[in-house]
């Protein structure tokens, strides 16, 4: 490992494994075959006899692979008394997002976690679920878990870590010792650490976040004198500008903000109204693609139209040297005091005080303040001292010699400018908990497992403050700790469990009905943090904009939408889920404006060493349309190495880029192109539509005077087909998408991932198109490649009435069923992959190799995960989109039983139930008065592709943007 | 040049050709008579099991309700196996010491299940739902067999999807009032078609949807 690591250190060189960079023979060997995937299969010289011999054992094998031994059945010892076997439960927890709480209802499968669904009761969560909360299933089976105590990475047994933390409790009292906590939220937590505080004064607390955004309680601390965190209330906002925020893609409202945020843009008839969002933003984020008005911006002049903005408002004239139109300011500026208190300017959490106070004041000035933004306590507040940077002083100046770390992982996570292997390595006792033996692990003289967020007692604040519990649904599977045991270890607490820490914090608040009800919930009613009553002060009290220009180009560091700080970089179905925009997986690379590539002379995949404050990386280049020009995106995350999975992906470390003094934006970094190219992989190599009508849109103005502009100059629909007729006398499944409510955050897909036992593919295959999400979501841009417009379009199976899939299936393995779902059989298919071939929307996808292990004892853990309700699909096998026809069976076995119709909204679609903005609406079209059919009697409703006759049951809501009248030209959208 | 094959070699090639002919169609027959016989669908052997359990004098001779035991049949996908406590609830008083439940006081002390041999199943592809069949009439017996003459569990019906789909075809003959799905040796009431059209309407039975091939697989 030393070895590798100096190999490593100077970094010039490009690698993707460990053989790679030892470059064996066994390595080139792999290389230089034509084809990698199969070269180990197959013998060196394939000779007449041996093709004769592999063909007779495969015969015989396949009559083999029929006869089976009869299935053990295990029945209970004890039955639980709710479960019956065959039936799912599902218990309301809390899962864990950048030490946020976001309300998860979770399926459970006779005690075995398979599938989050959001909780609809809870305010940060509102029913819908993200992509990453979706993976939580997958990482509680993921094989690479921590398994069991470490001592100088030998097992070791628990008792042993006993003894050795009651040695260290003996010593608490003195100084010398160093708590070191990730981002967390929790009231218990923070009830032990005060406990441990009280108890031991000398005892030292710290956080590392790697992607905390401490500038606004900054601000608020300089405004107003103590922190205070914004909630917004979009649902109150009728026009929002925001300064560089992603407020649909982070943050721990997301899920509620992009709910309220598309209730307020919901548009069926021509007086219907809709909230205007404008945005500047320094890198595309998809609160930019959803704006009506966006600019792209460098980092550093975020402030200067901050100021600008303010000054406008504020009747002054803006500043000359401005990097935006005087009039596009001027235009939001007025639609901004036309709303007054229905206004909202939202800073990014990652800008400078400066914009968080200046946001802050307009809002108070426009009368927003206390209406479309209120300030609470911030939900994470610790009794903590210091970040890891303060760390790392105290040890270095001998202060501490003992830290025990407690779900940070430091040396993956650390800036570069700190050197934490070299400090931590003077300690005396490093003790680290983590899920994973990740690479601070590797360094600890203690390894403890973690439990995962599905096996923990624990609780959690929201966005908003609410608290809610979590609440395990299985046993730790490796007899993984929670924090709270291990924060009553230290306090000389041995045997207590988290359940009674947990209720021991809420013994105050909450009587036994009450505590039985918030794990009901999932949720503690009324605990909401009230808003604070703050008067503005007349200035910024000494915040002002930073008056030089950037130098060079700037940096914008961003944490990868599902890495996060790279905790989740094992998991197959977030490395493989496309970024919301670049469609990138497997990796990330930097992103830049078409302009600056072109200036720098460099094309997609091209290696460029990017330098900044005396450390540098290389990554491969990737061209961003909409990208601000002469700044660079970063995403943390990647580059790591630990985990099996980790290892296949692509990625550059950024953070070995990254200062501690600015760890968000840096300006004055070269870019240098290198002569190498490095491999990208991406799922969207197309973006124009070629001119075909395939994402409709129209501004409010012209969908107010032309409702139905999704006619104008499409070719006619054929009304005579050659296909069947069908007659569809019971349901009629049918699937609606508003393309004005989709962001494109990828939720849909990953939920669809879980519940449909989707398979990864690695990156190889990834590269070779050969991915198998049965939904995609297509971006596509239009307009100038410095600032285009963004539509996102997500294509699940069309379920076309008259399916060209079917007609071509040679042995009927794609069959139409009575209620109009194109069924795939897969025990029937045998791969022809004409269906495929003969499918305009390119929807179906195909099992090239054996994705998924089908031998009980090899597949490992993350078998557990599956969908018992949904086939394995195995090799040589067509698969896609069934409008989760597990889920439409249930239910109607479950009305059948009751000898009732299925109701109207009964059957939800795992991408449905997932979406934030609810953009997807299923039911049955011969339901009476059922919502599909409200959908799709809108004026803007139209099909994909309808000339070819198709008749799909999946259709589409034309994109409707709010253009401000006096910014457009023509009708059309300036972007 | 004197010829290579003797006259009698003409004979011998015809039978040869003609023979193979043959042996291929008596192959694919036979094949396709053994991949249906008893000998491969096992209907009608019993399996060896961890306790020689008999449905014979719990059902037919004491009368106990197939609900007692597989208690999930009429709202669940899977009928379900009795839990260890189920058996003992009974046997903690009768038979308390018999050789034979050894391995089911066993299983109650030390904590691991009884591991029975599945005996009707079905492959991993294929979702079947008792609940339902319940719900609309359709018996145990129709597809178990008469239970209560099986001193050991074995299969009654080879369960493969020809069969299946016999009944999801044309449900009628083996439909009976739903009150009645519990019975054994159960004989059907004079008027029995008007009956079984009857229940058609009346349990809402769509017989045109019921050979979707999702209906099963998915």
């Amino acid at each position: 490992m030393a070895g590798l690591r100096e190999r490593l250190s100077p970094g010039p060189e490009l690698w993707r494994s460990l053989d790679e960079l030892a470059d064996t023979p066994e390595f080139r060997r792999f290389v230089d075959a034509e084809f990698p995937s199969i070269a180990e299969r197959i013998p060196a010289r394939l000779d007449r006899r041996t093709l004769l011999k592999l063909m007779g054992a495969s015969l015989s094998l396949a009559g083999l692979a029929a006869c089976s031994r009869a299935e053990d059945i295990l029945p209970y010892i004890r039955q639980p008394e709710n479960i019956v076997p065959g039936r799912p439960l599902y218990y309301a927890t809390t899962l864990s997002s950048d030490g946020y709480g976001i309300g998860a209802g979770v399926e459970s499968h006779e005690g075995r976690p398979t599938k989050v669904e959001g909780n609809p009761d809870h305010p940060a969560s509102r029913g819908a679920t993200d992509a990453v909360m979706q993976a939580a299933v997958l990482s509680l089976f993921d094989p690479d878990r921590s398994r069991m105590p470490l001592k100088h990475g030998e097992p070791a047994a628990y008792d042993d870590f006993l003894a050795d933390m009651a040695e260290l409790t003996s010593r608490l009292a003195g100084a010398g010792t160093a708590l070191l906590i990730e981002a967390t939220t929790s009231p218990t937590m923070k009830a032990q650490l005060e406990a441990l505080r009280a108890r031991y004064p000398r005892l030292r607390l710290f956080r590392h976040d790697p992607l905390a955004t401490p500038s606004g309680t900054e601000a608020t601390q300089i405004l107003f004198g103590r922190a205070l965190a914004p909630v917004c209330r979009f649902d109150r906002a009728d026009v929002i500008f925001s300064l560089d925020a992603d407020f649909l893609g982070e943050g721990p409202g997301r899920l509620a903000y992009a709910r309220d945020f598309a209730a307020r843009r919901r548009v069926r008839r021509a007086d219907d109204t809709m909230s205007r969002l404008y945005a500047v933003e320094s890198t595309p984020t998809i609160t930019g693609a959803a704006a009506d008005h966006r600019r792209p911006v460098r980092p550093s002049e975020v402030e200067t139209v901050a100021a600008a903005l303010s000054a406008v408002l504020g009747g002054e004239a803006a500043p000359s040297a401005l990097a935006l139109d005087p009039t596009w300011l001027a235009a939001a500026a007025n639609d901004l005091k036309a709303a007054g208190r229905s206004a909202l300017i939202v800073p990014g959490a990652h800008q400078t005080p400066f914009v968080h106070a200046a946001a802050l004041a307009m809002n108070a000035r426009l009368g927003a303040l206390g209406n479309t933004v209120e300030l609470i306590e911030p939900p994470d507040a610790m009794p903590i001292e210091g970040d890891l940077a303060a760390l790392c002083q105290a040890i270095a100046a001998r202060d501490i010699d003992t830290v025990v770390i407690l779900g940070a992982n430091p040396l993956h996570t650390a800036p570069a400018g700190l050197d934490v292997h070299d400090v931590f390595s003077q300690l005396k006792l490093l003790v680290h908990w983590g899920l994973h033996r990740d690479e601070t692990a590797f360094v600890a003289h203690w390894h403890i497992p973690a439990a995962h967020d599905l096996e923990s007692w624990s609780d959690l604040r929201a966005h908003d403050g609410t608290a809610s519990i979590v609440q395990p649904l299985i046993r730790p599977l490796y007899r993984g700790r929670t924090v709270h045991e291990l924060l009553a270890v230290l306090g000389g607490e041995l045997a207590v469990s988290a359940l009674q820490l947990v209720r021991r914090t809420w013994a105050q608040t909450l009587d036994d009905p009450a505590w039985r009800k918030a794990l009901r919930d999932g949720f503690v009613s009324g605990s909401a943090s009230i808003p604070a009553d703050v008067a503005m002060p007349p200035d910024l009290r000494g915040l002002k904009p930073r008056i030089e220009a950037a130098k060079g180009v700037e940096i914008r560091f961003v944490a990868d939408p599902w890495l996060r700080d790279g905790r989740n970089a094992n998991s197959s179905w977030l490395q493989e889920l496309p970024r919301p925009l670049s469609k990138i997986v497997w990796g990330n690379a930097a992103l830049m404006s078409p302009a600056t590539s072109g200036r720098l002379q460099v094309e997609n995949g091209r290696v460029v060493n990017i330098a900044s404050n005396g450390m540098d990386i290389d990554a491969p280049v990737w061209i961003m349309p909409g990208h601000p020009d002469d700044t660079v995106t970063l995403a943390l995350g990647f580059g790591r190495k630990l985990g099996s999975v980790a290892a296949l992906a692509d990625g550059h470390d950024a953070y070995r880029l990254r200062s501690p003094e600015a760890p968000w934006i840096v300006d004055g970094a070269m870019i240098t192109p290198r002569d190498s190219s490095a491999r990208v992989i991406t799922t969207q190599h197309h973006q124009a539509m070629e001119g075909r009508a395939i994402v409709r849109h129209a501004s409010l103005d012209a969908f107010r005077k032309n409702p139905h502009f999704v006619r104008d100059g499409v070719p006619p629909t054929p009304s005579e087909s050659l296909y069947p007729d069908w007659q569809y006398s019971q349901e009629a499944w049918a699937m609606s998408i508003d393309q004005s409510a989709c962001i494109g955050c990828m939720a849909c897909v990953s939920a669809c991932q879980a519940e449909n036992n989707i398979a990864t593919v690695g990156p190889d295959e990834s590269a070779l198109g050969h991915e198998m999400h049965w939904l995609r979501i297509d971006r596509y841009y239009s307009g100038p490649p410095d600032d285009p417009e963004v539509f996102f379009q997500p294509v699940p199976c069309m379920h076309c009435e008259k399916a060209p899939c079917e007609v071509v299936c040679p042995v009927n393995a794609t069959t139409h069923t009575h209620d109009g779902l194109n069924a795939q059989v897969y025990n029937r298919c045998i791969g022809t992959r004409y269906c495929s071939q003969n499918c305009p929307y390119k929807v179906r996808r195909f099992n090239f190799l054996d994705f998924q292990e089908f031998d009980k004892d090899a597949a490992g853990p993350e078998q557990a995960v599956h969908n018992p309700d949904v086939s394995v699909r195995s090799r040589g096998v067509m698969e896609k989109c069934t409008y989760c026809v597990q889920r439409i069976s249930e239910k109607r076995i479950k009305a059948q039983t009751e000898n009732r119709a299925i109701a109207d909204g009964e059957v939800v679609t795992a991408c449905q139930q997932a979406c934030p903005t609810q953009a997807i609406v299923f039911g049955d079209l011969n339901g009476k008065g059922a919502r599909v059919a409200q959908e799709k009697a809108a004026p803007h409703h139209y099909a994909l592709l309808e000339e070819l006759n198709t008749r799909p049951r999946t259709t589409y809501l034309g994109k409707i943007k709010n253009i401000n009248g006096r910014l457009s030209s023509g009708g059309k959208a300036d972007g | 040049m004197p010829q290579v094959f003797s006259r009698s070699a003409n004979g011998i090639s015809r039978f040869a050709l003609w023979g193979a002919c043959f042996m291929a169609i008596f192959a694919a027959l036979g094949g396709t008579a053994i991949l249906r016989s008893d000998f491969v669908t096992g209907v009608g052997r019993p399996l060896a099991q961890p306790v020689p359990f008999s449905h014979r004098h719990h059902v037919g001779e004491l009368g106990l309700d197939c609900r007692y035991c597989h208690s999930g049949v009429e709202t669940s996908s899977s009928a379900g196996l009795p839990a260890t406590e189920v058996c003992m609830t009974c046997h903690s008083q009768l038979f308390t010491n018999a050789d034979m439940l050894a391995p089911v006081r066993a299983s109650l002390a030390s904590g691991q299940p009884l591991q029975w041999q599945r005996v009707n199943s079905v492959p991993d592809f294929v979702y079947f739902n008792h609940s339902i069949h319940i719900a609309k009439g359709v018996a145990c017996e129709t597809c178990h067999g008469e239970v209560d003459d099986m001193p050991l569990i074995r299969r009654a019906h080879a369960l493969s999807m020809e069969w299946c789909l016999g009944c999801h075809r044309d449900p009628e003959p083996n439909l009976r009032p739903p009150q009645d799905v519990f019975l054994m040796h159960w004989k059907p009431p004079a008027g029995i078609a008007e009956i079984r059209r009857s229940l058609i309407s009346l349990l809402d039975i769509h017989p045109e949807t019921m050979t979707d091939c999702y209906v099963c697989h998915r």
